[in-house]
């Protein structure tokens, strides 16, 4: 089947995160397609790429970026509720005279159109959140 | 009690199950909403629990700078986002009546809430 994960919380506020990361890799040890994972709410501080947990704790953001690249799987930050928290790839950064930016590749900046495609085009579309 | 859905399911159900105020949730729920819109989607609209207070005559802005969300609610129409659903067991517990939300809306009864769910191919929920 094909599925889509919509991700809602935030990493170390909520379970959401821990969830559907493993929800993420058991749907792909099952031999399924995972087409996307998108980021919505405060979901979209999965992508903080300065995220710095102590090292006994999983580092999910970091967990995300190797699920994307080892897997292929699109990861998609809506673009909206990004930049009103602070989330920014370095194209937006230099538009808003930003210092630095917080979302590098594999993730990437997008529209909440992305989402709407996701879910009508795929099978499943998984919501977690808080 | 009219229960049957006599309106054609949409594309796309968003529920929104919060207050415009306390979280972003109304607000971000709308925004995938009237994205879907925008992008030629038919959107139908279930307001249950709480978020039925968005729907409230005379929201403004929040208190606190909150942007509020009354003038989205207002632009719906504009959107074609015509299919507006209440959960009829969340305004009596509120003590609402239809006559008290700013715009024409339709109650449903748990069970008709279940066949709108079925119904559309794609809920999200907020």
């Amino acid at each position: 089947m094909r599925y889509a994960i919509l991700l809602m919380g935030a990493p170390y506020s909520h379970q959401a995160s821990h969830s559907a990361l493993r929800f993420a890799r058991a749907v792909l040890a099952r031999g399924h397609r995972l087409e996307a994972v998108f980021f919505y709410h405060d979901g979209v501080h999965n992508a903080a790429r300065l995220a710095s947990p102590p090292q006994d704790e999983p580092h999910l953001v970091d967990a995300w970026a190797v699920l994307g690249s080892e897997h292929d799987v699109p990861l998609q930050v809506c673009i909206a509720a990004a930049l009103r928290r602070g989330l920014l790839d370095s194209r937006e950064a230099s538009r808003h005279g930003k210092a630095g930016h917080s979302v590098e590749a594999p993730f990437e900046l997008t529209g909440l159109g992305q989402l709407v495609d996701l879910g009508l085009r795929c099978d499943r579309l998984v919501t977690f959140g808080p | 009690m009219k229960s049957d859905l006599d309106l054609e399911p949409g594309d796309l159900l968003v529920i929104l199950r919060h207050g415009p105020h306390g979280t972003s949730w109304l607000r971000e729920g709308l925004d995938a909403a009237l994205v879907a819109a925008a992008f030629g989607r038919r959107v139908s609209l279930l307001f249950m629990g709480e978020g039925v207070s968005a729907l409230v005559t005379g929201q403004q802005a929040g208190p606190l700078g909150q942007k509020g969300t009354a003038p989205t609610l207002e632009m719906l129409a504009m959107y074609d986002i015509e299919t507006l659903w209440v959960e009829d067991e969340a305004l009596s517990s509120l003590g609402l009546a239809e006559g008290d939300l700013m715009l024409p809306t339709r109650p449903l009864a748990a069970e008709a809430i279940e066949r709108a769910v079925a119904a559309h191919p794609l809920v999200l929920t907020f």
